[in-house]
């Protein structure tokens, strides 16, 4: 968990074993949702909080100063609208073990579309870097190390020249729906009953 | 009042409402700043967002389906139905309960439109909603989603223009002006759907329209939206030195749309899939129709892809397990869009209509031919001498056409986003134009398909008060009443009637017709009926024109028009001759007053909306 450098499989693994905190863990996922609202959500459209995955590698470490008047609503939100629009908590608890690629496939393609979907309409999502993956950049001293993650060979001193390897996302707006004070939203889905 | 600071343009359509506005202050000639206002609406239950449109459905809950509050907007604490986003998905999975469609079922000639009919299918147990308070619910919700998001521009004492489409008739346009008074829109002007598409191209050209269009140009155009397919002629004539825009014909309702095509789509599909061994339900052929809106436009968009696959998730948690999957292949699109609703015809195809075998469940009237095409041919045949009254344009169509032959084409509705749609029409028109030696038309590019509407009517609401190019030609029929001809009785025979005019072709707003010289007698304190005719085409009867013989193509039958003469200073029973006067609202709609001979009173005509299943 303290590694500074997750590989992409291991956020994959990380990403949805939080999502599963999140939901059985009240008490984590008010840390999450502390952790993501750290850096603070003005009117303007200052970069706000990263995927969920990337700050939680390192919920240990954090000082837990405000820790009991922060709620989960925003994260529980965010996994109603998943499993709404592109079924995902159904895809993630459902055991693929049985199915062929294709039936696994046939299905991805119901959570691809509607995830799509759910994130393009509810944040602006937009790469750290505009550069192409691959290129070189330069970074002058004094760059924002939260945007921008050195890696390899990292010695000397600023200015870095390096190669782009991954271009990063930064959200630049979030709107989430807005809930009646009263709704609860820990049911991500309510059950269905035809009459 | 103080003077409004926005002009506000809505498109109140069939499955979508739109709300667009110009800042006066920050707009100068043809250079207008205009937005789209995000409508704050109940996306799910307790939960607001804000979405460029208001999908025009009405949900009506059981009292026990939701908990307290969930229907609570950020302007009212409680509501016992629900509008926009949430009626949309909630009524998918509970149709009983979900009006759609409000606007079809308000120029419906055949249902009372101020009775409570809808849901038409509901249990007896749903309190229904009549056409006209679902369209004032709809107008309400944009109103107050306004003045929420604007408290200091209060709607109310905005500019508002609201669309109708050309086809309406009279008695639809006043319904949606009743509808707008009773949703609090003071001063609203109604403006037909086509010719706000072309001020919305016209506003996009910041200017450059007229590069783009010349003088002696017919522009066609077709609208094609969710679920009505508009079609209107508008003619580019000089007057003193300047470019100027002539609306000279507007086509028949036709209620067909994009919906239609998502629905033809999704049961060719369910056809293969039961020919498969599986048999989708209600639940999974509306997740089909949605499927397949979605594969209709990657296939249509993209001429490269050959197939789009289908999955129809399960109802239950088992996805991967439950889902059933298949594909939509180009081939079954071109066989059921491109041949099935706009098929190369010939330009004298006219569209197939079946005679309604016995009694045919009360539903809305659907065009009974699909083809979009073959209903454009009918139009422009049937309009063929539109032109011949329009100065500067006579003599500028070919000897010898047998239809009205466009120069330039204007598409709207989202349907057109596809370039294969817009390349089958003008293929089309242009083989029929080539036919008689015409030259072909062109496509008037740059439009923008979704909103075109609402932005075109915010624009009119702007040059209405002095700037820019406005498009004239006032209403787009005559309209006449039927007399008894004065010929001896044969028994077994209705007596023949007699069509009188009583508004001519081409009246504009805030115009009054003359007074014809013909009287009628009312009966005091008793209705009096009128059936009542109009024709898109007879451009040249004045008011007491007399028709003794016309063909069902020239007149068209509408709804009866109802004459009540209060007892007030008469007795009841007396029979008071009267002269039937028609004018034009500034609002746009076609007002009947019977005068009295020999006084100052005028009562007004009404239009009987309460159903006529002859008609």
């Amino acid at each position: 968990m303290t590694d500074s450098n997750v590989s992409f499989l291991g956020r994959i693994s990380l990403a949805v074993g939080t999502f599963f905190s999140i939901l059985g863990d009240g008490e984590f996922a008010a840390r999450v949702q502390r952790l993501r609202s750290g850096a603070p959500v003005t009117a303007a459209p200052v970069p706000t909080a990263a995927p969920v995955a990337t700050p939680a590698a390192a919920p240990a470490a954090q000082p837990a100063a405000a820790m009991k008047q922060a709620s989960p609503d925003a994260a529980l939100q965010l996994l109603g609208l998943l499993q709404r629009d592109a079924r995902f908590i159904d895809f993630v608890e459902e055991d693929v073990a049985g199915y062929s690629d294709a039936d696994i496939g046939a299905a991805a393609r119901v959570v691809h579309g509607g995830c799509r979907t759910v994130l393009r309409e509810h944040f602006t999502i937009r790469p750290v870097r505009e550069e192409a993956e691959g290129s070189r950049v330069t970074l002058p001293e004094g760059f924002d190390a939260t945007a921008i993650r050195l890696t390899g060979n990292v010695v000397g001193k600023a200015p870095f020249t390096g190669s782009l390897s991954h271009r990063g996302w930064r959200v630049q707006d979030v709107r989430l729906p807005k809930l009646a004070a009263s709704h609860d939203t820990s049911v991500i889905a309510a059950a269905e009953v035809e009459l | 009042m103080s003077d409004p600071r926005y002009s506000i343009g809505i498109d109140l359509g069939t499955t979508h409402c739109a709300l667009s506005y110009v800042d006066f202050s920050a707009s100068d000639g043809e250079k207008t700043t205009q937005e789209i206002l995000p409508v704050t609406q109940l996306t799910a239950p307790a939960t607001i967002d804000n979405l460029p449109l208001l999908p025009s459905f009405l949900y009506l809950p059981h009292p026990s389906e939701l908990a307290p509050f969930d229907l609570g907007l950020p302007w009212t604490g409680e509501r016992d139905f629900a509008v926009g986003e949430m009626a949309r998905s909630r009524g998918a999975g509970t149709p009983i309960r979900l009006v759609s469609s409000a606007k079809s079922w308000l120029c419906h000639p055949g249902v009372d439109r101020r009775a409570a009919i809808l849901p038409n299918d509901a249990p007896p147990e749903v309190a229904r909603v009549s056409p006209l308070e679902t369209s004032i619910r709809y107008l309400t919700h944009l109103r107050e989603a306004w003045d929420h998001a604007h408290p200091d521009a209060p709607f109310g004492e905005q500019q508002i223009t609201v669309t109708i489409p050309a086809s309406f008739d009279p008695a639809a346009r006043e319904l949606t002006a009743e509808a707008a008074q009773a949703a609090g829109y003071a001063g609203m002007t109604l403006l037909e759907e086509p010719q706000a598409a072309l001020y919305s191209w016209i506003q996009k050209s910041a200017g450059e329209w007229r590069k783009q269009v010349r003088v002696g140009d017919i522009i066609l155009v077709v609208d094609v939206g969710g679920g009505t397919t508009d079609l209107s002629l508008i003619a580019v004539v000089e007057r003193e030195g300047n470019l100027e825009l002539h609306r000279v014909a507007v086509g028949e309702h036709i209620l067909l749309g994009g919906d239609n095509m998502d629905l033809a789509l999704a049961h060719v599909v369910a056809r293969k899939l039961a020919a498969q061994g599986t048999q989708p339900d209600p639940w999974q052929l509306r997740a089909l129709t949605y499927a397949c809106r979605a594969a209709k436009e990657t296939l249509l968009t993209d001429a490269a892809t050959d197939a789009v696959p289908l999955v129809v998730p399960s109802r239950g948690a088992k996805l991967i397990g439950g889902s059933i999957r298949t594909e939509l292949t180009r081939a079954e699109l071109t066989l059921t869009i491109l041949d099935g609703f706009f098929p190369l015809v010939e330009s004298n195809a006219r569209p197939v209509s079946r005679a309604r075998v016995g009694l045919t469940q009360l539903g809305l009237p659907y065009a009974q031919d699909a083809a979009v095409t073959r209903h454009l041919a009918a139009f422009l045949a049937r309009q063929v001498a539109a032109l011949a009254e329009l100065e500067g344009l006579q003599g500028a169509q070919l000897d010898g056409a047998s239809f009205l032959h466009p120069t330039a084409v204007l598409f709207n509705g989202g349907v057109f986003k596809s370039p294969l749609l817009v390349e089958r029409i003008l293929q089309t028109l242009n083989g029929w134009l080539a036919a008689e030696g015409a030259a072909p038309a062109r496509l008037l590019e740059g439009a923008d398909l979704d909103l075109a509407v609402a932005r075109g009517a915010a624009y009119y609401g702007y040059v209405k008060r002095g700037q820019g190019v406005r498009i004239r030609g006032g209403i787009a029929r005559a309209f006449y009443i039927a007399v008894e001809s004065a010929m001896p009785a044969v028994p077994g025979l209705e007596p023949p009637v007699q069509a009188l005019c009583v508004a001519p072709f081409g009246m504009e707003e805030g115009t009054e017709a003359e007074l014809p010289a013909q009287e009628f007698g009312l009966v005091v304190g008793e209705p009096v009926h009128f059936r009542f005719f109009g024709s898109s085409v007879r451009r040249h009867d004045q008011v007491g024109t007399l028709l003794d013989y016309w063909s069902p193509e020239e007149l068209q039958e509408l709804d009866e028009i109802q004459a009540t003469l209060p007892p007030e200073g008469r007795s009841p029973g007396e029979i008071v001759p009267v002269k039937l006067h028609a004018r034009v609202t500034e609002a746009g709609t076609l007002e009947l007053e019977a005068i009295p001979r020999g006084t100052g009173e005028r009562w007004k005509v009404e239009f009987d909306v309460r159903g006529n299943a002859n008609v």
